[in-house]
């Protein structure tokens, strides 16, 4: 492939994103909590997502889930259920609903929302202990939530 | 605490002596007024046994440095007429007791008061010097030196009387989900104590060993200075040190282990 040709694609790539990204304040959520379509407008990458899910500054979702595909990775948590074969339990749907905004699915739950930006108490600015101004930035992006669905689409029970 | 999980507790051998001296209590019954939880547990439990073995013994516990650094400071002269601590309490000895039962209602101020506080009265009111930086090395030592000459003694903080308002505003922020993670004191250390938290143990949260020497910063840390970390971890915007509310919450937390030994300086990762 030639160097312009991946450019353009990827600008290409790019502007489709755009329009048909779902803004955190305009997500439909099922009546249990699911989320029908891609928030990003995009298919997830798995490998984003697996890496994500592990990186401490990104979803850091180890700190409270095991998941033994990612057995590389030191110190998974016990806060939250071991997340093998959830792909058998939830469909991509109601992954994405969890993944987004799991109060939507188990009302009161202690997992974060990772794609809500206001209806905070005191909220800060990241983790420097001051103030922040709703909204605030998603924890993660459309695009970084299809990628981590993507990968939990992957976990079936051998 | 039911009677029946109160008698299990109590038979309990102590598993933490100091010196082979002062035992400290580590588990006991829950106090009646906690409604989730049935014992009560020192975060000297949840530690490895490496950190554990480093708080049973003075001589290794590097929190005794700053405990003779304000030993020395007891005596020191400050403020206009020269007065010291020793000048008015003779010896540390002489405060035992203090530190179990603060945060206090002070009637004269018409407030409840932590230790720093009152120290702080003592060194502004009293010797008419400047008040100390209220989570300032020097101010932590002497709570830890306050603390130390109380240890093993049972912790009882009064929440009845004229400190119950104050005690409601403590508990109602421990169950306040803040920030952006929307999480609460209570998630961590009342519905995940003795679970990891990625490479954390998680304890109760437990105050009676403060202030603490981490072995990740390396010095003694003020209770204010924990609460201001955790609520920082929620992505909130934390309270400040010596502020109405975390006076509030700590006279709260204090409460929630009433029954423990007193234990600071203690050892923490
Ligand atoms: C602070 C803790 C915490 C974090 C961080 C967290 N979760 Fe969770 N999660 C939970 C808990 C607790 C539950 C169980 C739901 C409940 O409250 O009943 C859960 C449930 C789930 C479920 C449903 C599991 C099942 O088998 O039913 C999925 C899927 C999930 N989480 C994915 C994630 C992903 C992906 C991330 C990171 C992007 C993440 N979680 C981050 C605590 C957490
Ligand atoms: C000039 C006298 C004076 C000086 C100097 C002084 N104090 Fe005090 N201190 C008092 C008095 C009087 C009280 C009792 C006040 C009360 O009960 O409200 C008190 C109370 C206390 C208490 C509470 C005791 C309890 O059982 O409730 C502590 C702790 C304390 N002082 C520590 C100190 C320390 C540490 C210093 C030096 C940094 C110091 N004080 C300096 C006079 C003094
Ligand atoms: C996201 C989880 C989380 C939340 C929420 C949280 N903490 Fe913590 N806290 C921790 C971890 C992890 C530690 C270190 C391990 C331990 O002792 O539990 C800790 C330690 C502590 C300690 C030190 C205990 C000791 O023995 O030295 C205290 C005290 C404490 N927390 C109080 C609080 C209070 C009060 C709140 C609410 C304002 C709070 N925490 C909220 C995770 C949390």
């Amino acid at each position: 492939m030639s160097r312009q040709f991946t450019l353009a694609v990827t600008v290409v790539l790019i502007s489709t994103t755009v329009q048909a990204e779902v803004a955190p304040q305009e997500v439909a959520y099922g009546e249990y909590g699911a989320i029908d379509t891609s928030l990003s407008g995009a298919p997830g990458d798995p490998a984003s997502g697996a890496e994500i899910m592990a990186n401490r500054g990104q979803g850091n979702c180890v700190a409270c889930h095991a998941v033994g595909a990612l057995d590389e990775v030191p110190f998974h948590g016990e806060v939250g259920p071991p997340l093998d074969g959830v792909a058998d339990r939830w469909s991509e749907a109601e992954l994405r609903g969890i993944v987004a905004n799991a109060k939507m699915t188990f009302p009161g739950t202690i997992m974060p929302a990772f794609y809500k930006t206001t209806g905070f108490i005191r909220p800060g600015d990241g983790f420097s202990g001051k103030a922040g101004t709703e909204p605030l930035e998603p924890l993660l992006t459309a695009q970084q939530i299809e990628d981590v669905v993507s990968y939990l689409m992957t976990l079936h029970e051998n | 605490g039911s009677a029946a999980l109160a008698t299990g507790a109590i038979a309990q051998e102590a598993n933490l002596v100091i010196d082979g001296e002062i035992e400290i209590v580590t588990r006991a019954p829950a106090p009646d007024h906690m409604e989730n939880v049935s014992e009560i547990v020192s975060g000297w439990e949840y530690r490895s046994p490496e950190t554990q073995a480093v708080q049973m013994d003075d001589f290794e516990n590097p929190g005794m440095i700053g405990v003779d650094n304000a030993r020395a400071d007891f005596s020191a002269a400050m403020g206009p007429d020269g007065q010291s601590c020793a000048a008015c309490h003779d010896n540390p000895e002489s405060l035992e007791g203090a530190r179990a039962v603060y945060p206090k209602w002070d009637e004269t101020k018409g407030e409840v008061q932590t230790l720093e506080m009152q120290v702080n009265e003592c060194v502004t009111e009293r010797a008419g010097a400047e008040a100390w930086n209220y989570t300032g090395t020097r101010m932590t030592e002497m709570i830890a030196l306050i603390s130390s000459v109380s240890r093993g003694l049972p912790v009882n903080v009064a929440i009845d009387g004229p400190a119950q308002p104050t005690w409601e505003q403590g508990k109602e922020i421990y169950y306040t989900r803040y920030g952006q993670l929307e999480l609460a004191c209570a998630n961590c250390h009342e519905d995940n104590y003795d679970n990891m938290i990625r490479a954390d143990h998680l304890s109760q949260g437990q105050i009676n060993g403060f202030p603490t020497y981490r072995l990740k910063n390396g010095k003694l840390n003020a209770v204010h200075n924990r609460f201001k970390g955790c609520v920082r971890d929620t992505r909130a915007q934390t309270f400040a040190p010596g502020s109405p509310e975390f006076v509030a919450l700590e006279l709260y937390v204090a409460s929630r282990g009433n029954g423990l030994s007193v234990e600071g300086p203690s050892v923490r990762n």
